[in-house]
């Protein structure tokens, strides 16, 4: 039996963290392939619509990563989101969703090694959890596909 | 006469005058309910309307949910939670602050229905009250209870019972409550991640889904409510657990910091479920963050449209 593999979806910001992906690709730095990157124009567009269809289709966890606060690309748009962030952290810690499966994260687009070492807690803290059965739909074949 | 009879004859006297004068074209108020322990919500067009307004402990719906989108100019029979929300409704540019006229009623509690057929499962055909009693009467029975021993939970915690900022008041101010501490709340709080999310499941397992809480809430007025969205669809529409826990969670995050705890979701829902828990949590959140109540400035801006670069959030990595 192979060793259990978290499905994570992650939400990076296009002017930071989806840069330093790429930068930490391109340097050759080594880090776990276990999440799915959507990308997003600035960490405001975030609706917590996102987080709750990842976990409703089956994700093991979701990660959300965007610019340092006073370096976002619109100006203000990552100090709006952080307060979005504030009630959705303590909303779904909660209620009972295990906070190791959800993680926030400023990564700026020089910060490589940073990406690396965070994908790397990010997708060990998911592991620990173990596989998400509590907080998805029971019927994930319904006609959804399921986060691949 | 009763202090719910002097109010009742200060809000038709009020009302006619706000007509006659101009001052307003309709008066949204309540009149007697249908069915016992409820008041109607009732449109007062003319000074003969104005005869059937009332005043009672059964007027649990919020009448601010009347207001977005509204252009006649209106007059708005409020307890201190209708008229914050009626306030926020103003901040939020749902409705122009020039045409509203809040009629602010001192209020002092509303009556939970459950609570009462809690204690009298009996059916009850008419219900009738005095300043601190209710007269229940059903087939073969008449009964007293203690109005006070069936007051709403959020009526018990209630730091604004006497609106804020009415345009005027038809009675004298009622003592406010001590706030909610959120005691309940922190309890639950300290239980582990697994109790706490069968507590949460648990809570909404009989919804039905009918969004009663949604249409009896003053803060939803979206043209589109994410629920009814297709393309694409955000909420699915299957009785999966998973999709009524969206529900709650994405209408607990719509509504926080803006939430008044006017109680009108849990008076509306058909299967009694204290749909306010996940509002309370975020109000708590809201509340310890931001220091921000809703409601009790014309010009408050919701603290999701405003922040502070130093805003406090250490679990952000």
């Amino acid at each position: 039996m192979s060793e259990f593999e978290p499905k994570v979806v992650a939400f990076f910001c296009n002017w930071c963290t989806y840069g330093a992906a790429d930068l930490a690709g391109v340097s050759r730095l080594d880090y776990p392939p276990n999440f799915r990157v959507v990308r997003l124009p600035c960490t405001g567009r975030l609706n917590p619509k996102f987080i709750m269809e990842a976990f409703k289709r089956g994700a093991d966890g979701v990660w959300v990563s965007g610019c340092h606060p006073g370096d976002c690309h619109y100006i203000a748009g990552n100090y709006y989101a952080r307060r979005k962030f504030i009630l959705l952290h303590t909303l779904l810690e909660s209620i009972g969703v295990d906070p190791n499966r959800l993680r926030f994260s400023w990564i700026s687009s020089a910060e490589a090694n940073k990406f690396q070492a965070m994908a790397r807690d990010v997708i060990e803290h998911v592991k620990a959890c173990g596989p998400n059965l509590t907080f998805r739909k029971a019927e994930l074949q319904l006609d959804l596909p399921e986060v691949a | 006469m009763s202090n719910l009879d002097t109010l009742t004859q200060k809000i038709r006297e009020k009302a006619k005058s706000l007509l006659e004068g101009g001052q307003a074209d309709v008066v949204i108020g309540y009149r007697t309910g249908t069915v016992p322990l409820m008041a109607a919500p009732f449109f007062a067009r003319t000074p003969q309307d104005c005869d059937q307004l009332v005043w009672s402990s059964f007027a649990r719906l919020n009448l601010a949910n009347y207001l977005p989108g509204r252009t006649e100019k209106v007059a708005l029979v409020a307890k201190g939670c209708d008229a914050r929300n009626a306030v926020g409704q103003v901040a939020e540019n749902q409705y122009p602050k020039d045409k509203l006229f809040i009629l602010g009623v001192p209020c002092s509690g509303q009556v939970d229905a459950a609570k009462v057929a809690a204690k009298e499962p009996r059916p009850i055909q008419t219900s009738e009250e005095t300043d601190d009693s209710i007269k229940l009467t059903g087939p073969g029975y008449s009964t007293d209870l203690k109005k006070e021993d069936v007051l709403r939970r959020n009526c018990l915690t209630c730091a604004h019972r006497t609106p804020t900022l009415a345009n005027e008041l038809v009675g004298p101010e009622v003592p406010s409550l001590p706030t909610d501490d959120f005691s309940d709340l922190t309890a639950l709080l300290a239980k582990s991640s697994e109790e706490r999310l069968t507590y949460f499941k648990d809570l909404i397992k009989d919804c039905l889904r009918c969004y009663a809480c949604r249409n009896a809430c003053p803060l939803c007025y979206c043209p589109v409510c994410f629920v009814d969205e297709t393309r694409p669809q955000w909420l699915g529409k299957s009785t999966d657990p998973m999709d009524t826990m969206t529900f709650h969670l994405l209408r607990g995050l719509h509504c926080a910091g803006r939430c008044t705890a006017c109680g009108a979701c849990e008076t509306a829902c058909p299967v009694n479920i204290k749909v306010r828990e996940f509002n309370r949590v975020l109000d708590k959140t809201v509340k310890e963050n931001w220091s921000y109540e809703p409601g009790l400035a014309w010009d408050q801006k919701p603290p999701l449209t405003v922040y502070q670069p130093n805003d406090p959030a250490d679990f952000i990595k």
